[in-house]
């Protein structure tokens, strides 16, 4: 039995390709595409794992990621936040709200599977 | 064809030519053709509306009756005309400079816009008009029934009951004349071209009548002028003997007169087109009036020598020439009566509806609709139905009064009662003129108490006794009061009546005027306005004490939109926003600019409604220069100068805000550059993504199956389709900025071109609803038409997306003005916040995190592809919605040639 996996990203495409490439891999994952009720979304699927995008409709990565720490059930849930800006600012913006891992878009397939296992793995 | 009937004919024809003459006037000055009907000439005969029908018909029979008096009543305006020039200057210098629409507009503005005085001054005026306007229908029908009379002989004068129908008719014509022609533009400031081209016309066919028949009388019927000199010798009219006292008194009172009447007031100041025709009218008009009394005395003479006796003398000018059987001639005399009396009622209803409409039917209806009504009604029909309404009201009143009067001798009299009536307004007027001192209180008094002795002494008694006055009231006074006979107040014994009233009525009305403005205190409003008046000729623009904040600027042009019609109201606020350096559609709210405004709404609504009206939305700003007068009792100079420095102050202050709001807008723009490069990053990386996930896919997966195959390899397609379309805007947007753009001219119809943006924006829904004008589209344009329908996608694609009404519509309206096309695209979406409005054009500025839109590129490449075009496009503020508006010039230059 896989663990679960929870991808919180709003383009279509993007879920698919990591669904695909994850699903493979022997997860169980999970998708929800908006930044409101992500929160909502997180408690529901009690996930082993989050994959977070920055830029979300109605809430921002960061403030999720804030909301996701401040809960003592997911404190230490292993977070790997995406995002589509490859700025040292937001790369440290990310640190600062307690990213487990930081990728920038575009991805290749091996190194989001890395991260993954390696995230998963600790 | 008996003569009676080739009158009828001969009438008609003149009616038609008389609305051709206003038409084709009207249609001149549309089209900017104005040279000529600005011209002094055409002033100068318009104010001829002075010489009514009393003056064409009745100077001969006054002269008849009581010899040389009748020349009283032209030497008072040539007086004034020569001898107080300088006061008629400024009388019209204020009119022009406070944009006055009537007499009561003048007095209520200079008395800090009292709308109880306009009232006031409305009432007295309507009171003192209709009469007159019944005297021009009584005149019309005499002609024609002396005309009937001569026609057949043996029929006695024609019944009363035909002379009615002519009266109603000649009425009811005139209603739709004036109509037609005075109320076309609700700016009761502007100038009705046609209406005064046309009563510059009668007034040359009534002197040229009156000149006819006098060289007819003297030549032809007493045989040249030593006969003619002979027989006035030998007449009676040499015999009266001419009081001294009434020889002054009426010179004075049609003086007074000249300056009050209100249709002499719309024409002299209301209509005056420019101030150096008063130059030409000072002599000129004197001239004109020297030409219509020239042959009164031998008229008169030779009339009372030949006609048999009992014959009416006013009608001698038309009752002469048919005597003599010279039908011809007395056609044309019965024309030039026609126009002396058509031409004042015109101008008398043009004046009076102005009055009754702007001063009580206007506030009477803000005060029941309250201040919403300036929002959601529309006060423009309110106020041009008020108008017409008030047209048809007068006319109707003078055929009521001319019918209860039963057209009897009544009326003849009522010329100078009338004169005695209006002249109460110049105390008011001429203090407010030239005493700083005037208050409201004082010209409330005044004219109350002039208005009051006018009635009780002249004006009720001269419907003869037991009409409104009973017999022993007239003997043996009130109760029995001796010294309060109408006819002998004061104990004034054996007065002619209308002296009699006109030194009482003056005597108490200054009186009552100068105790009541020297006892009461002015308002602050007031003394501003009286130090505009009294000092026009130094500064006719003075801060008027106005002050307010952006945020009601928009409320300010809705509110215009309504009054002044949208297109004015916009020209008006983009010309002030383009003086003070600020771009679109809203100006600062700075003095200067209220007080135009007010001047502009005061065109449209009167002094007093205006000031209301902007009060309303501005809020009471002259209460902070009551503060100031409440501290110490400053004199006027120090107010003034206090608050001068208190515009100079706000000025400042302005200033700062203006400053302000460039540094942050320039702040926001380099925030915006900053998030420049992070956006392009965030667009150009989120579909790589895509691609490149599927490609490694693709390319590492060896079990997928055909259908996966083909579908990843449309995503990734999609995505490369994406990237281009977004690198294709940076490029377009790059090499717009740049100018380094070739245009594509091509020619077209604008029905055509949004057809197709329609259409490529995915066309009408049922939840996409678009109304168009097609009829105003049919415009041909030659422009770059590629690059426009971007713009018109750009737009209708923009409503599609982020209109959140269900159903969305869109209104595409077109208007073309003066050579500029005008294209405004208004949905029924929630508006863009204002301080959103400045920044939607910039680039990669999107409202909201929403994803519904592309990069945010669009409306920046709009207003870059508009500007090269020559033209631009703006966001719209004060409409239902998220309104554009694409401007372009039909000819003539584009930027990048």
């Amino acid at each position: 039995m896989g663990k679960t996996v929870l991808l919180i990203e709003d383009e279509p495409n993007i879920i698919e390709a990591v669904s695909f490439i994850l699903s493979r891999d022997g997860w169980d994952v999970k998708t929800h595409a908006n930044g409101h009720d992500a929160m909502d979304a997180v408690r529901r699927r009690v996930p082993d794992l989050i994959i977070l995008d920055v830029m979300l409709p109605g809430k921002s990565g960061y403030d999720i990621l804030g909301e996701i720490r401040a809960d003592a059930d997911f404190a230490t849930v292993p977070v790997l936040m995406l995002t589509a800006r490859g700025q040292t600012r937001d790369r440290e913006m990310a640190e600062r709200a307690g990213a487990s891992r930081y990728m920038t878009k575009p991805f290749s397939n091996a190194d989001v599977l890395d991260a993954v296992r390696a995230l998963a793995g600790t | 064809m008996t003569v009676l009937n080739i009158l009828v004919l001969v009438c008609l024809l003149y009616v038609v030519l008389l609305f051709g003459v206003a038409f084709g006037a009207d249609r001149a000055a549309r089209q900017g053709r104005v040279r000529w009907l600005r011209s002094p000439v055409v002033y100068t005969l318009s104010l001829s509306i002075y010489c009514t029908a009393w003056t064409f018909y009745g100077a001969v029979g006054f002269a008849a009756r009581s010899g040389l008096e009748f020349v009283t009543i032209y030497l008072g305006p040539t007086l004034v005309m020569i001898g107080w020039w300088w006061t008629v200057r400024r009388l019209v210098r204020v009119g022009r400079s406070q944009r006055i629409t009537s007499i009561a507009d003048l007095i209520s503005s200079r008395y800090g816009k009292s709308n109880l005085l306009a009232v006031l001054v409305t009432v007295l005026a309507v009171v003192g008009t209709t009469p007159y306007i019944a005297l021009q229908l009584q005149s019309v029908t005499l002609s024609f029934a002396a005309f009937a009379a001569f026609a057949e002989p043996g029929v006695p004068t024609a019944p009363l009951s035909d002379m009615q129908s002519t009266a109603l008719w000649v009425a009811a014509g005139l209603a739709v004349f004036t109509i037609l022609f005075g109320t076309r533009n609700l700016d009761a400031n502007e100038r009705h071209h046609g209406v005064v081209m046309a009563i510059a016309m009668e007034a040359v066919v009534k002197l040229c009548a009156l000149l006819a028949v006098g060289v007819f009388v003297v030549w032809g019927l007493a045989g040249g002028v030593g006969a003619t000199l002979d027989r006035i010798e030998t007449s009676e009219i040499a015999r009266f003997d001419v009081s001294a006292g009434r020889w002054v008194g009426l010179t004075m009172l049609s003086a007074m007169a000249f300056l009050c009447l209100p249709r002499m007031f719309q024409v002299m100041v209301v209509e005056n087109e420019d101030e150096d025709h008063l130059r030409t009218a000072a002599w000129a008009f004197p001239g004109y009036l020297m030409l219509m009394s020239l042959f009164v005395l031998p008229i008169a003479a030779v009339g009372l020598d030949v006609m048999p006796a009992g014959t009416n003398p006013d009608l001698f000018v038309l009752t002469l020439p048919l005597m003599d059987g010279r039908d011809g001639l007395a056609i044309l005399s019965f024309l030039g009566g026609f126009s002396s009396a058509t031409s004042m009622v015109i101008v008398a209803a043009i004046a009076l509806s102005t009055m009754v409409s702007n001063h009580v039917v206007m506030p009477i209806w803000l005060h029941y609709s309250g201040g919403a009504a300036m929002v959601s009604g529309d006060v423009r029909n309110v106020a041009l139905t008020a108008r017409r309404i008030s047209i048809v009201g007068v006319l109707f009143l003078g055929y009521v009064y001319f019918r209860i009067s039963g057209g009897g001798t009544a009326l003849a009299a009522m010329g100078l009662i009338a004169f005695v009536g209006v002249a109460q307004f110049l105390p008011a007027l001429m203090g407010g003129l030239f005493w700083r001192g005037a208050t409201r209180t004082g010209a409330l008094a005044g004219l109350c108490t002039g208005a009051a002795v006018w009635l009780y002494c002249l004006f009720l008694p001269s419907f003869g006794p037991a009409v409104f006055m009973s017999e022993t009231l007239h003997e043996a006074g009130p109760w029995g009061i001796g010294w309060l006979r109408p006819y002998a107040l004061f104990g004034a014994e054996g007065m002619d009546p209308v002296l009699h009233a006109l030194m009482w009525s003056l005597l108490l009305n200054v009186g009552s005027f100068l105790l009541g403005s020297l006892l009461s205190f002015p308002q602050p409003l007031e003394r501003l306005q009286g130090a505009q008046f009294v000092n026009v000729f130094d500064h006719s623009d003075t801060p008027g004490g106005w002050s307010g904040g952006m945020a009601q600027s928009e409320d300010l042009l809705i509110m215009a939109q309504r009054i002044m019609g949208a297109r004015e109201a916009q020209a008006l606020f983009s010309a002030a926003a383009g003086r003070q350096g600020v771009a679109g559609y809203l100006p600062e709210p700075s003095p200067d600019f209220l007080q135009e405004l007010e001047r502009a709404l005061a065109g449209s609504v009167g002094a007093a409604t205006a000031h209301a009206m902007i009060a309303q939305i501005v809020g009471g700003a002259a209460v902070s220069v009551r503060d100031l007068m409440a501290v110490a009792d400053e004199t006027a100079q120090i107010m003034e100068y206090s608050s001068q420095l208190e515009a100079k102050s706000q000025e400042l202050a302005r200033t700062a805000r203006q400053l302000r709001q460039a540094n942050e807008k320039l702040t926001q723009i380099s925030v915006q550059k900053d998030g420049f490069l992070s956006q392009i990053s965030h667009e150009l990386r989120t579909p790589m993504t895509s691609i490149r996930a599927f490609s490694e896919i693709l390319r590492d997966t060896d079990d997928l199956s055909a259908e996966d195959k083909h579908k990843y390899a449309a995503i990734i397609h999609d995505e490369t389709v994406r990237l281009t379309r977004l690198l294709d805007d940076l490029l377009d947007l790059s090499v717009l900025e740049n100018g380094q753009v070739d245009l594509n001219v091509q020619s077209g119809t604008l029905e055509a071109l949004i057809d197709r943006a329609v259409r490529a924006a995915g066309g009408e829904t049922e939840h996409f609803i678009i109304h168009r004008d097609r009829e105003a589209e049919r415009v041909d344009l030659s422009t770059d038409l590629d690059r426009l329908a971007q713009v018109f996608i750009n737009l209708v694609s923009n409503a599609r997306k982020y209109c959140d009404a269900d159903p969305a519509v869109l209104s595409i309206r077109t208007a073309v003005a003066e050579d500029q096309l005008v294209v405004d695209f208004v949905d029924n979406g929630g508006g863009i916040p204002t301080e959103m409005q400045a920044m939607i054009f910039e680039k990669f500025s999107r409202i909201g995190e929403t994803k519904a839109g592309g990069a945010g590129l669009g409306l920046a490449i709009c207003r870059e592809i508009m500007a090269r075009l020559g033209g631009y496009v703006s966001y719209l503020p004060g409409q239902t919605g998220p309104a554009f508006r694409v401007s372009l010039p039909l000819s003539g230059r584009m930027a990048a040639q």
